[in-house]
């Protein structure tokens, strides 16, 4: 306060003095007046997330330790019984090696998919904007849209396979997610089809932000292409890759809408966690054995976002 | 050089051109099979052309989902422009109005994002009985409004960071206050950023299933991705109802990517955080 007036009878030398001393003074009334209307015009908003979110995340685990067998709340304390009766369910188990599956065969597609066309569509192509928009166009499907598609084009007597064969490349049909062990890899497919232009779109942007003149001077050095990658660009590109592991490890969580088109599959070969949470909660109404699963799916997503927000942060800081 | 400079470009077009072809696939297999007539579609005769082409298969499935596709009008239009209303006066405050904790309170706000709704469900559906919203529209719009609250901030926040707060500083000296700069000052330039937001809203809320499968039992009342869900379970060996059914559902936010592309594309980076 004392520099701002100090400032202001600096810069008017001669001016009245009830007029310089009063209108800063009112001004900085009138801001506090105002941040005040701005903190209450965001109350609700906060007042949402505070109930929706953070409070709904802690009934969440609260219900996941508490008895609550059938549709009738029952709040009896029962400790972490409902988590050591999951953690031997079949079903469960198979999920969890299912979400192991998923998530490496869907980060791993569309990390390598998206940063592949990427480049090639930064190496100067004629009508990129066409190939951009079609890659990136699965990205405005829905999920089910996706899954009913796939579902036909991956029917074993049928679709990919006879394609396959019309082809002479035979040796390339699967029983895709008829697959009693791997059917949700058929299922991590469908779901690249979707996401990769997503990641291509992001590692776009990234490749468009490393300046030509770095790209050119590395290749009079005489660094091949391979090696422009390998310790240049694929190096710059880290931040952008950690946001595809964080966006893809977080689609491998909350993966529901194919299996639910597809369902649980043979031997629950394509079950997916959130899936299971469904029909224990809203079908078979067992709310707590739900709760367990809703809470791991929510432990798991902190442990990818929890570091991503973190780094957002610092790199906000800097 | 020149050779294998040849030889390295028609790799590259070659590479491009598979992958079009890949992604475009399933909307050509929807195409051909919606356009068959039931005799025509067969296990072996998935990759035939329709002929005679035949609208049986959309009449049916437009029969089937069309109520749902009115649902789905009447959840994402509102639904999208409450959402991106509210988005605007948050993002305002938290770009321009900042006060001690302001970021913290964002952070917490962009975790919403990340969330996975099966974390919440639960009291959810508590939450919407206690309310009277369970089971209906109006429930459904108020759980996209809510959880949009986070995406929408976060657009909106950096797209009015880069408004330079001289313009700001200048309006307040002019006498505007809270409400005045954002009527007079924000609004009238924020078009872009409403743009961006109002169809990123849309093509999420048009296309998710869960909420509208679990706020609404009633399938009349349904959006239109659970009716398709339901049509390929009921229609199991009539592919040209299914196929039909799923293009007609996905025609809407593919006509909006096509038309506004540049604004989905800002859309896709924002929403990665990386805007």
């Amino acid at each position: 306060m004392p520099v701002s007036r100090s400032k202001e009878t600096a810069t008017t030398p001669g001016g009245g003095s009830a007029a310089p001393t009063s209108a800063p003074h009112r001004r900085a009334f009138k801001l506090r007046g105002d941040l005040a209307i701005a903190i209450v015009v965001l109350m609700p908003s906060i007042v949402a997330v505070a109930i929706f979110i953070y409070f709904f995340i802690g009934y969440t685990l609260y219900v996941s330790v508490v008895k609550w067998p059938t549709l009738l709340p029952d709040y009896t304390f029962v400790g972490l019984q409902n988590w050591l009766n999951m953690f031997q369910d079949m079903r469960f188990q198979i999920d969890m090696r299912n979400l192991v599956l998923y998530a490496g065969g869907f980060m791993t597609q569309c990390i390598v998919i998206g940063f592949l066309l990427a480049s090639l569509l930064d190496a100067k192509i004629k009508s990129e904007a066409i190939f951009r928009t079609i890659f990136i166009f699965p990205f405005a499907v829905s999920g089910i849209v996706t899954g009913v598609v796939w579902r036909w084009l991956m029917f074993p007597s049928s679709g990919l396979n006879q394609l396959f064969e019309t082809f002479g490349l035979g040796f390339l049909k699967s029983k895709w997610y008829t697959d009693p062990t791997f059917g949700i890899l058929a299922v991590t497919i469908a779901a690249t089809w979707q996401f990769s232009g997503y990641v291509m779109a992001l590692y776009l942007a990234g490749l468009r932000g490393i300046s030509h003149e770095l790209k050119e001077a590395a290749a009079i050095d005489g660094a091949n292409t391979w090696s422009l990658y390998r310790h240049i660009i694929i190096p710059l590109l880290a931040p952008v890759t950690f946001t595809a592991v964080v966006l893809t490890g977080m689609g491998s969580i909350r993966v529901f809408d194919i299996p639910a088109v597809l369902g649980t599959g043979a031997a629950f070969s394509t079950d997916a966690l959130a899936f299971h949470m469904f029909q224990l909660t809203f079908q078979s109404n067992k709310m707590s054995a739900g709760a367990v699963i809703a809470s791991l799916m929510i432990i798991l997503a902190a442990f990818l976002v929890g570091p991503y927000l973190a780094s957002l942060q610092l790199e906000e800081a800097q | 050089m020149t050779f294998q400079r040849l030889w390295s470009r028609s790799a590259i077009y070659f590479v491009l051109i598979a992958f079009a072809a890949w992604y475009l696939m399933p909307i050509y297999l929807m195409l051909i099979t919606g356009l068959k007539t039931y005799d025509q579609v067969s296990i072996t005769n998935m990759w035939a052309l329709p002929f005679p082409l035949s609208l049986d298969g959309f009449s049916q499935a437009w029969g089937k989902v069309s109520a749902n596709f009115g649902n789905s009008l009447m959840i994402t239009v509102p639904a999208a422009v409450i959402s991106a209303f509210i988005g605007s006066i948050n993002g305002y405050i938290f770009a321009k109005w900042k006060f001690r904790g302001s970021n913290t309170l964002f952070m917490l706000f962009l975790v919403g994002m990340f969330l996975p709704y099966q974390g919440i469900l639960i009291p959810l559906v508590q939450t919407l009985m206690a309310l009277g919203l369970y089971g209906s529209i109006v429930g459904v719009i108020f759980v996209h409004c809510i959880f949009g609250i986070p995406i929408t901030a976060l657009m909106f926040r950096s797209y009015f960071a880069g408004i330079p707060n001289e313009l700001i500083d200048a309006a307040k000296i002019d006498g505007c206050g809270f409400f005045g700069i954002y009527r007079w000052v924000l609004l009238p330039i924020s078009f872009p950023a409403f743009a961006v937001v109002l169809i990123w809203q849309f093509t999420m809320i048009w296309n998710d299933y869960l909420i509208g499968l679990i706020v609404v039992s009633n399938p009349r009342l349904a959006p239109v991705n659970v009716a398709v869900k339901n049509l390929a379970g009921t229609y199991t060996t009539q592919w040209q109802v299914q196929m039909s059914g799923a293009l007609l559902a996905a025609l809407p936010t593919i006509v909006v990517y096509l038309a506004l592309g540049k604004f989905f594309m800002r859309g896709l980076l924002a929403g990665s955080l990386k805007g």
